[in-house]
């Protein structure tokens, strides 16, 4: 079969022009109609956070199982690689929000004024100035591994040299290494910040395995759009499958992450730990609920049979359904703390500007998957990964 | 008695192709023996997949139902305690137990039924139709239709021949 390069039709162009189109004219409108300026904010915190997220765990994904000298992954590599392609667009789009008003609104850190005993206790952490050097220094190693896995990635393919699979392994490990440490710390910097008088120790592996769900269930709609459109003949049933199986499985932990913390804070009962549920009981109450159905309820029972995990008939929905699951888990980390019960809710802007977010997201992982084959041929594991069958 | 009649392969691709050869042929294959897992043997002989899942799946429920239902009652009606002022029908203090109950009940009952539907269960006799079947012979065990044993005991032992087995030996 020859390498297939991705070629983006006018229709799917059109699309996601359309969705980037409805972002934007739901953010507007949203300031139109008198939308408060902290549920603004919190949406476009939620969606740049969600999507950056995504994009690391593409990232991750791939450096994971290069590391392991995973053999069936070499033929999906280009989507989590694609995913990546989001991070800088994200980076920007985070600087601008927090630079234009954003972070005073989202964060009660920042108004110094109001500062209380427990909030002063942490300013040597949460102080604008440390922010934004953390900030920066995300950012930075985040995009230059990024850019070094991908340029290796690419020059291995053009060239066949051994040599570029070697430096691919090692940024995959050093990204491996970062993202481990990164991830919790931006999710203390960006999301548990927002409610700074409380903590939570499992807090950044919460956040990281609700990415790491989402970001399984994205790629296997990206790798199911694309066989849909043509693409990607040589992924087979055992492919998908192992991606199933993924899903299942980091569903399954996450929900594990999600009682671990639940638990302990309702049996300690401990007033300055359990205010942070106090507020989501009595005002998200059935966003809370509903979180737990759509992220472990649905793929637990949809996906444990065998047969479900092997077709995009079962998958597929599911898949969908995780993704927009996790979104709500995100949802109800942020609103809360910046917006509190009453003036919140599921309207335009929180449509709106996510369905203008995914479209950007797709407009740059089409953009990188058209740069390249979509079948690392030079790849060592490349007839490995045709070639991928299990016993059962 | 049944009787039946093995015959070995020496690599698994001979073995493979020659299952395919008896299997249309009509035998009826009681078992095949491997040293190491053989991909494809199952599909070849057409096998019904495994009930073990199922058996898997209701055990589990069965175990979560009695686990929360256990602490339910206990915690409700028999023996109410106030434990560090949590409510008695506390959900999220029942979920540990639940869960440990539905991993063991449905670990217990896929290892008897397992047992059970290999005959293996205590007091199984060993049934050894030929020792190097986990050492370097990939065997077949063929089922003798005993109503007409003379007549299917050459069929069977021509067919094997013919699909490229060695070996070949009738046991009682």
């Amino acid at each position: 079969m020859e390498n297939q390069k991705f070629i983006q039709t006018k229709k799917l162009s059109t699309l996601i022009y359309g969705m980037i189109g409805v972002g934007i004219l739901s953010l507007a409108v949203s300031f139109l109609i008198g939308i408060g300026g902290e549920r603004i904010a919190a949406n476009l915190l939620l969606n740049t956070y969600y999507f950056l997220a995504l994009g690391l765990i593409g990232l991750f994904l791939v450096a994971v199982h290069t590391i392991a000298e995973s053999g069936w992954h070499t033929s999906i590599q280009r989507i989590g690689e694609a995913m990546s392609a989001f991070i800088p667009v994200a980076g920007i789009l985070m600087l601008l929000l927090f630079v234009f008003g954003g972070l005073h609104l989202l964060y009660e850190w920042t108004h110094e004024d109001h500062l209380d005993e427990i909030l002063l206790k942490k300013v040597a952490y949460l102080n604008a100035p440390f922010f934004y050097v953390r900030f920066a220094a995300y950012f930075t190693v985040w995009i230059v591994l990024a850019y070094f896995i991908r340029k290796y990635s690419l020059l291995l393919d053009q060239s066949g040299d051994l040599k570029y699979y070697r430096k691919f392994r090692i940024f995959s490990a050093v990204f491996v290494v970062v993202l481990a440490i990164t991830s919790s710390t931006s999710a203390w910097d960006w999301l548990m910040s927002i409610d700074a008088h409380w903590f939570s120790t499992l807090y950044g592996w919460y956040v990281f395995s609700s990415m790491l769900a989402s970001g399984t269930a994205v790629l296997i709609i990206l790798l199911i759009a694309l066989k849909r459109m043509g693409y990607m003949g040589h992924v087979n049933k055992e492919h998908i499958h192992d991606l199933g199986k993924y899903l299942f499985g980091f569903s399954i932990f996450w929900a594990y992450l999600w009682f671990s913390q639940y638990m302990l804070i309702w049996y300690a009962n401990i007033p300055e730990e359990t205010v942070y549920f106090y507020e989501r009981h009595k005002h998200f109450s059935t966003i809370f609920y509903v979180n737990l159905i759509l992220n472990f309820a649905t793929p637990f029972f949809a996906l444990m049979t065998r047969n479900s995990k092997r077709g995009a008939l079962i998958l597929l929905p599911v898949s969908v359904i995780v993704f927009v699951g996790h979104w709500i888990d995100l949802y109800q980390l942020i609103m809360p703390g910046v917006v509190g019960g009453e003036q919140s809710g599921i309207g335009i802007p929180e449509v709106g500007i996510t369905i203008g977010y995914t479209g950007l997201f797709l407009f740059f992982v089409f953009r990188s998957l058209s740069k390249a084959p979509l079948i690392p041929k030079n790849h060592p594991f490349y007839k490995e990964s045709l070639e991928y069958h299990t016993q059962y | 008695m049944n009787r039946y009649i093995t015959a070995y392969y020496l690599d698994e691709e001979n073995l493979l192709k020659g299952l395919g050869q008896l299997k249309a042929k009509g035998l009826k294959i009681r078992d095949v023996l491997t040293p190491f897992p053989v991909h494809g043997v199952d599909k070849v002989l057409n096998m019904r997949r495994s009930r073990l899942t199922r058996v898997a799946f209701l055990a589990g429920a069965v175990g979560a139902l009695l686990g929360f239902g256990f602490q339910a009652w206990i915690f409700t009606i028999d023996y109410p305690l106030n434990i560090g002022g949590k409510p008695f029908f506390s959900v999220p203090s029942f979920m540990p137990v639940t869960f440990e109950l539905t991993v063991l009940f449905s670990a217990f009952a896929m290892v008897i039924a397992f047992f059970m539907s290999n005959q293996l269960g205590p007091g199984a006799k060993a049934l050894i139709h030929d020792e190097r079947a986990t050492d370097d012979r990939f065997l077949v065990v063929v089922e003798v239709d005993d109503s007409r044993a003379e007549e299917n005991i050459r069929e069977i032992e021509l067919a094997l021949a013919e699909a490229g087995a060695e070996g070949i030996t009738i046991k009682a």
